[in-house]
């Protein structure tokens, strides 16, 4: 198992890549600060956000029967599934009972965490991936890399690549205009063919018993539209009490996501179309475990925006496949110890705890500060290597002795200053696929107590 | 033997018995209060500014009358469905394959948000869900007393459980999955227009 710094090393050998990867992330941050700053009430949003999560976590039994009863009363059929194998299960039972064949499913993370494609090729089934995104990491049997973005890692030379071999398109021709229209006639034969339809979940509704899935290509209504039984898949999370807090969060949602007021399509779902069978499976895979954990439940808040993603200095230059889990970046961070603590043990530390994640968060998930907790956590348990740990430890060891920190410095400017090639070898961490700093002349210690004579 | 009359606990039971076990403390909240929240001077101007600026457009009429010849003209030998005057009666039952053939689809909004371009549609409207997604072109009628100035008014003007289905369509559908450029016309139509009704 290849951890954080291994698989980022891979990804930033293409500097060029990197680049790009990380000034386009970095644009579509700008757009979010655009959109937020032109409301003046973002921060009260962000808080009413907030209080109206962490208000139905802590109701969140209550929350669930009202929408049981109300969904049930709509005519949807309600699944639980309390681990990703039954989630799973679930699905497959109700495309074995229906003899069905052409499935369609627009983005879902929770079918990306319990591996739902995967499980089903195994036994027989195709399952085609609407959103265009998804369709081009499908081609290519990748994971997505990004939430919102799932192709973000990819040029449009690639993309060219993969339609040129799928289908059929003009070997070069790398236009994204061209390349989507070529999807679009291929996704829309799919679209008309499908009998069954997979959708994720953006907001349940406990008073209403319906949900809301939100996109800007429409392939989440194309596909449900279409087919005749339509399966949504939520982690319970997704509840929220009423239809009018829905305001509050697709207000958010988009804004905070790529910068756009709101996205194309905010489609509400309570009753299947005359002679459509329509079914939620809610999940709960380790989640009120999480919920049971005082340090780590607001996590749950979740809303998937990954403006998180998108402003995190680590994620932007590593990208997404060095997290090696479905949901990467510093949500996916602090959510994925929870599974499995031994597995993602590295990345609560594929960060510089700047704490830009916790201050674009739409729902104030304290992301920096559980990163840190994790630290600890995973650190008490022995799933940290143990050189790191030593490193910590020689780390506190200078840090808590003045003289000798003051000793360590000097040294170190020394040695940067007249024998550089005692740090500028190659198992040197810090000198890995980047330059050594030029050696400041003082210490900021000499300059403060220099200048503040003055 | 005792234990094989247990039943086994379903997974619903499961989830509940571990909810309600590990739940915090009752944390109250307050609700949104829609009047602290941004307020428009011109909604109509607001609203066709967003939505053209995200890819849509805005043409505004003096009546229904006036809209709809309008809509005739512009649409003259395509192929349109109009559920805001006569259409096919088997149009709810209309298969997929039928319906992708749709040049236009017109279609009455009932609400509209300026701070972000969309439109609420229903089920009711709409006829066939499929509609206003795989038709070419769309076409929302509205009046311009149903433009709101954000979600919080829309919300409580709409109720969303109303009919079985209903969608806040912002523009046309669009995609930038491919490096980030913007694309309109992603699966659904590839060009949406507000028709708004003055006064």
């Amino acid at each position: 198992m290849k951890d954080h710094a291994t698989l980022a090393e891979e990804f930033i050998k293409d500097e060029a890549r990197t680049n790009w990867h990380d000034e386009t992330l970095w644009f579509v941050r700008q757009k979010r600060d655009k959109a937020a700053h032109g409301l003046p009430e973002w921060e009260q949003l962000r808080e009413w956000a907030s209080q109206i999560k962490n208000h139905t976590l802590s109701n969140m039994d209550r929350y669930l029967e009202e929408f049981e009863k109300n969904a049930l009363a709509n005519g949807i059929r309600v699944h639980w599934a309390a681990t990703a194998e039954e989630h799973n299960r679930i699905i497959h039972d109700i495309i074995k009972k229906n003899g069905i064949t052409r499935i369609v499913k627009s983005k879902s993370m929770l079918t990306e965490e319990c591996h739902l494609n995967h499980y089903l090729e195994e036994q027989g089934v195709e399952v085609v991936d609407t959103d265009l995104g998804e369709r081009i990491v499908q081609f290519r049997h990748e994971p997505p890399s990004h939430i919102v973005l799932p192709a973000i890692h990819l040029k449009k030379q690639d993309v060219s690549d993969t339609f040129h071999k799928h289908l059929h398109t003009e070997k070069g021709n790398n236009d994204p205009t061209y390349l989507t229209r070529a999807a679009r006639v291929h996704l829309r034969e799919k679209f008309i063919a499908s009998e069954l339809a997979i959708t994720g979940v953006n907001f349940a509704v406990a008073e209403t018993g319906g949900f809301v899935v939100c996109t800007n290509e429409g392939n989440a209504d194309m596909g449900t539209h279409a087919a005749n039984v339509h399966i949504a898949c939520m982690g319970f999370e997704k509840l929220i009490p009423k239809a009018s807090h829905l305001s509050v969060f697709l207000r958010l949602l988009a804004r905070s996501a790529t910068g756009q007021p709101v996205t194309t399509y905010s489609s509400h779902f309570h009753k299947p179309k005359p002679g459509q069978e329509m079914h939620i499976v809610i999940v709960d895979n380790g989640r009120s475990n999480i919920l049971g954990k005082p340090d780590f439940r607001n996590a749950l808040k979740c809303i998937r925006c990954a403006a998180c993603f998108n402003t995190c200095p680590v994620y932007r230059r590593s990208g997404g496949f060095s997290y090696h889990t479905a949901v990467a970046g510093p949500i996916g961070s602090i959510l994925n110890p929870n599974f499995d603590p031994k597995k993602y043990s590295d990345l609560p530390f594929a960060s510089s705890l700047c704490g830009s994640c916790s201050n674009v968060c739409p729902v104030k998930i304290d992301i920096h500060d559980q990163l840190w907790k994790w630290r600890q956590a995973l650190t008490k348990a022995g799933y940290v290597p143990l050189m790191k740990k030593i490193m910590m430890k020689g780390m506190a060891f200078v840090l808590g002795r003045p003289a000798l920190y003051r000793f360590s410095g000097a040294s170190a400017r020394w040695v940067l200053r007249y024998m550089p090639f005692m740090v500028k070898f190659k198992i040197n961490p810090w000198y890995k696929q980047r330059e050594m700093p030029a050696p400041p002349k003082q210490s900021f210690r000499e300059w403060y107590i220099q200048n503040k004579k003055k | 033997m005792v234990y094989s009359k247990q039943k086994e606990m379903s997974s619903r039971d499961k989830i509940f018995s571990a909810i309600r076990k590990n739940k915090p403390e009752p944390v109250p909240f307050a609700e949104p209060d829609a009047s602290v929240v941004i307020s428009y001077p011109d909604l109509f101007e607001q609203f066709k500014t967003v939505l053209t600026a995200i890819g849509g457009s805005c043409i505004e009429v003096s009546s229904a009358a006036e809209a709809n010849k309008l809509i005739a003209e512009l649409e003259k030998g395509a192929y349109v469905i109009d559920t805001t005057a006569d259409y096919p009666e088997n149009l709810a039952s209309l298969s997929p394959g039928l319906l992708a053939s749709v040049d236009t689809a017109i279609i009455r909004g009932l609400t509209a948000v300026a701070e972000n371009g969309s439109i609420w549609v229903t089920e009711k409207e709409m006829v066939n869900r499929l509609l206003p997604f795989i038709a070419q072109q769309l076409i929302l009628v509205i009046h311009e007393k149903d433009i709101v100035p954000t979600m919080h008014q829309a919300y409580e003007k709409i109720t969303i459980n109303e009919t079985g289905f209903g969608v806040f369509i912002a523009g046309p559908s669009k995609t930038a999955d491919i490096e980030q450029s913007l694309v309109i016309g992603a699966h659904g139509p590839c060009g949406m227009r507000a028709v708004v009704i003055k006064n």
